[in-house]
């Protein structure tokens, strides 16, 4: 048992062995089991299965249900071929950069910069609100918001004096952008919040001694300082408002597939629509865009550490 | 802007200390102006939240409530409002329980035995978790569950939300595990104790604060989630609030405001509550999750 241990591991030979409560590597392995298993039947099976249902005619119900063909690329050609596709991937564009890229982490660093000179009363007000936005289940959030916008009825029409506008209705797109800029700038804020903190205060000091206003402080102390923060921010941001369900919530895609960002459009055809096998031809193009976002973030992550 | 370069121009040597005074004061105006509005834009949704449920007739409006407790009453007699509180705690609970126990029989493992391809198996399994995300695999996921009867029944989505977040729970809880003495577990093994004893009696004793935030953090995870259930539940009867909280919205001819706002409000809370209180002990580690 040492034995095998100082050989697959020649660097801890010399310190004392891991294996304090002697499961060995079966014992280890018994543990892991179960773990793995539920990973890799609701996780990675799913996501190998989406390669084969891509390529096959399911559908929910019919004839296709139940004994589904084998069709290749056929899928992929037909998706390609969809305007409605090219038009959901540009509104996801749009949506992602808008809310994500731009809204949350825009916000949240301005929200985070802002504090730090704020009184505590004041402070503790903002990020709290900040935070229960982000805290409040997304279904109960949506139905927030669509008490604000309402057409009739609604706090945001009286306050504007704007009787009858229907926001959802005439503004699709810029409603379901601000909604996610509410729900997700707190990701944002928090990181930067402790991001800021760790800049050093003598470096913040002497610029300030040199006369640099607050804008040259910022593009000279503060953001070399926390360029590591800003990108992992931005790809974490980017990775969940990409997969994001919620704005369904709010104008489930309309109107007529006007706010039909990717996981709408994949909901809609695959299961009220039910063709799953299209369905899971699109999923295959999302995991895809996912696996990029995630390994340009792990390696950042990885170059990091070292 | 066009304030400060005006008083930046008229900074001749007399008028340079007034012109900075004035200056400063204007951006301090402008500073409390831009985070009031801030503040603004995240209260006016939150004020709903607030007051509707506590007015006598709620209407989409913002306004003054009159603190009543009635329309908690109507809460209570909706047949589905409570029993879909309820499934919420059967849908959290389960997965606490499924993903504490092989969680972290899964990361005592990875943290005390060198398992060969230890640390790349994390690393894929981490990669893993925000790649296939629920969105991303709804069409495979709704199918697996068919295929294998799960569809429908709350054991399907416990197995599948568990699926979802052990990778990150395996993660926490091996960093956790990382950070405990070896000391006890040798004393045990020299009085003869076997692993699984070791892991009962002593292991778990210690990681007692890491196994609460790991549940704590699932229970959040779950308890908001919506596209699951959404999909893979059919009936009101064993549907989570998140669910029911839609179709609340959206089935019913006409929205009953004052069921909406008293449940809105009674599902917020837990998680508001636990929120706050973990963060404050726990701090930023608690926000790794995946919202989705």
């Amino acid at each position: 048992m040492a034995t095998a241990h100082a050989r697959s591991s020649g660097r801890r030979s010399r310190r004392r062995p891991d294996d304090v409560a002697g499961l060995g590597r079966t014992g280890a392995g018994t543990f892991l089991v179960p773990a793995l298993a539920l990973i890799g039947l609701f996780l990675i099976f799913p996501a190998l299965w989406t390669i084969y249902l891509g390529m096959t005619d399911y559908r929910l119900t019919g004839l296709a249900a139940a004994d589904p063909q084998f069709i290749g690329l056929e899928n992929y050609r037909q998706v390609l071929a969809d305007a409605e596709f090219w038009r959901s991937l540009r509104l996801t564009l749009i949506f992602v950069l808008g809310s994500g890229v731009l809204g949350q982490t825009l916000l949240g660093f301005c929200v985070a910069w802002s504090l730090r000179r704020l009184p505590r009363l004041a402070k503790g007000l903002i990020e709290t609100l900040v935070l229960a936005a982000w805290v409040v289940p997304t279904s109960v959030g949506s139905f927030l918001w669509l008490a604000l916008l309402d057409r009739h009825e609604g706090t945001l029409n009286w306050l504007l004096d704007t009787p009858g506008t229907a926001w959802l209705i005439e503004y699709p797109m810029a409603s379901i952008i601000i909604f996610n800029i509410w729900v997700g700038t707190a990701f944002s804020m928090l990181l930067f919040s402790s991001a800021l903190g760790a800049v050093p205060p003598s470096q913040l000091e002497s610029s300030r001694m040199a006369g640099a206003s607050t804008w040259q402080q910022l593009r000279d102390v503060v953001i070399p300082n926390i360029r590591g923060h800003i990108l992992t921010n931005t790809l974490l941001i980017t990775l969940w408002t990409f997969n994001t369900f919620t704005p369904y919530l709010l104008t489930a895609g309309g109107p007529n597939g006007a706010s039909e960002i990717l996981p709408v459009y994949i909901y809609r055809t695959a299961i009220p629509g039910g063709q799953l096998g299209v369905g899971a031809a699109i999923s295959l193009l999302m995991l895809l865009i996912n696996l990029v976002i995630a390994l340009v973030y792990m390696r950042i992550g990885r170059e990091k550490k070292t | 802007m066009t304030a400060t370069s005006a008083a930046r121009s008229g900074g001749t040597t007399s008028s340079t200390t007034a012109a900075r005074t004035a200056r400063k004061f204007l951006t301090r105006i402008l500073f409390v102006l831009a985070m009031v509005v801030v503040g603004f834009f995240f209260a006016l949704p939150l004020a709903w939240l607030v007051t509707a449920p506590f007015s006598k007739v709620p209407t989409l409006t913002v306004s003054w409530p009159d603190w009543t407790l009635e329309n908690f009453r109507v809460l209570t007699e909706n047949p589905y409002a409570l029993t879909s509180i309820g499934n919420s705690l059967i849908l959290g609970f389960g997965t606490i329980a499924v993903v504490v126990t092989t969680g972290s029989l899964a990361a005592y493992a990875l943290s005390r035995v060198r398992i060969p391809g230890r640390d790349g198996l994390l690393y894929g399994l981490l990669l893993l978790s925000s790649v296939v995300t629920g969105t991303a695999a709804m069409v495979p996921l709704f199918q697996l569950m068919v295929a294998t009867g799960l569809i429908n029944t709350q054991t399907g989505v416990v197995l599948a939300l568990s699926g979802g977040v052990l990778p990150t729970v395996i993660f926490i809880l091996k960093d956790f595990m990382d950070s405990i003495p070896k000391s006890y577990e040798e004393s045990a093994r020299l009085y003869g104790a076997k692993p699984h004893q070791i892991l009962r009696h002593v292991v778990v004793p210690i990681a007692r604060p890491g196994l609460a935030f790991v549940a704590v953090w699932a229970l959040v995870q779950v308890w908001g989630n919506f596209l699951l259930p959404f999909i893979l539940l059919r009936s009101p009867e064993s549907q989570p609030a998140a669910v029911i909280m839609y179709t609340f919205y959206t089935e019913s001819g006409q929205a009953d405001l004052s069921l909406i706002s008293a449940f809105s409000l009674v599902f917020s809370i837990p998680v508001i509550l636990l929120y706050f209180l973990v963060n404050r002990r726990y701090g930023f580690r608690f926000h790794g999750g995946i919202k989705s």
